[in-house]
């Protein structure tokens, strides 16, 4: 019969249960989501407030220009959903360091999950569901592209 | 062999006295000093300006969502951006934006690039450099906007 003995001085084995680990993947996520809303929020903030007449050219129309189109679609959609959970997940960080109390933070996080998801769950709606000419509205109020009633 | 060594390898005498080493605070400790140095500010400044834009972040996903409602309650909101004092609160959040977003890039270095820790100082230092370019360029455009007439 043949015994197995350990190697002597074999270094323990710690079996930790391979968990998803939030805080390394929310640091992850703050670099990655951080490099490409660089280039999202200064696309943005260019188009918004530099170009033409910036912030005075903002209007209905001017949304509904944008909106109609499937590459600003999807431009907005990456900027609400990257923006908001970055937003989120920085406010996570301030709540775990200055609430002290276990309560209040449990509270303050579940505001910002509450905030964040419904504000995700509206803002993608609004941006597949918008249409740049509804019926009934004044025809000045309207993008060019729109059919005269 | 030299009395020194055999001195410290001698069992101490503790009737002797000897003199306590005297051990006093660098004058000037930048070197190490964490606290009132660009490391810090810059970790104040990101804090700040991320909790600024994360507010008015929530506000314009509910003040574009209008977009859904009508055009006239759009224009009417939209229209309260266009104002002298809302343009200034703009060129704000284009500041805080742009201090944010470099700082973070230098955040990013920091942690991957291999003398990213070495150099996080004159980092600081180049993102306040390209914050200034960012507002010489953006600010009196946003004020012509805003004041002037066109």
């Amino acid at each position: 019969m043949s015994v197995t003995i350990e190697t002597p001085r074999a270094p323990r084995t710690v079996r930790r249960p391979r968990r998803f680990n939030v805080e390394k993947w929310g640091w992850i996520y703050m670099r990655a989501s951080g490099v490409v809303l660089v280039v999202l929020i200064f696309g943005h903030l260019f188009v918004n407030l530099v170009a033409g007449q910036g912030v005075k050219a903002i209007d209905f129309a001017f949304v509904g220009g944008k909106l109609s189109q499937p590459f600003w679609q999807i431009w907005d959609t990456l900027l609400l959903w990257l923006a908001l959970i970055h937003g989120a997940n920085g406010m996570r960080t301030i709540v775990n360091d200055y609430a002290s109390n276990r309560l209040l933070r449990v509270i303050f996080k579940g505001a910002l999950i509450a905030s964040a998801v419904v504000l995700l769950v509206l803002g993608t709606l609004v941006i597949y569901t918008f249409d740049p000419c509804p019926a009934g509205a004044s025809p000045a109020d309207l993008a060019s592209f729109c059919p005269v009633k | 062999m030299p009395e020194k060594s055999a001195g410290a390898l001698a069992a101490p005498k503790p009737e002797k006295k000897y003199p306590l080493p005297k051990i006093s605070a660098p004058r000037v400790p930048r070197g190490t000093l964490y606290r009132g140095r660009e490391g810090m500010w810059s970790w104040v400044l990101h804090r700040i300006t991320g909790v600024a834009i994360f507010f008015f972040l929530l506000v314009h996903i509910l003040d574009t969502s209008l977009v859904r409602v009508s055009p006239e309650a759009y224009n009417a909101v939209i229209n309260t951006y266009k104002t002298p004092i809302m343009g200034l609160g703009e060129t704000a959040l284009v500041a805080a934006i742009g201090f944010h977003a470099l700082n973070g890039l230098r955040i990013i270095l920091i942690d991957f690039w291999s003398v990213g820790t070495k150099h996080q100082r004159l980092m600081f230092w180049i993102v306040i450099g390209l914050w200034i370019v960012l507002l010489i360029g953006f600010v009196p455009r946003q004020f012509m906007h805003i004041f002037g007439g066109a």
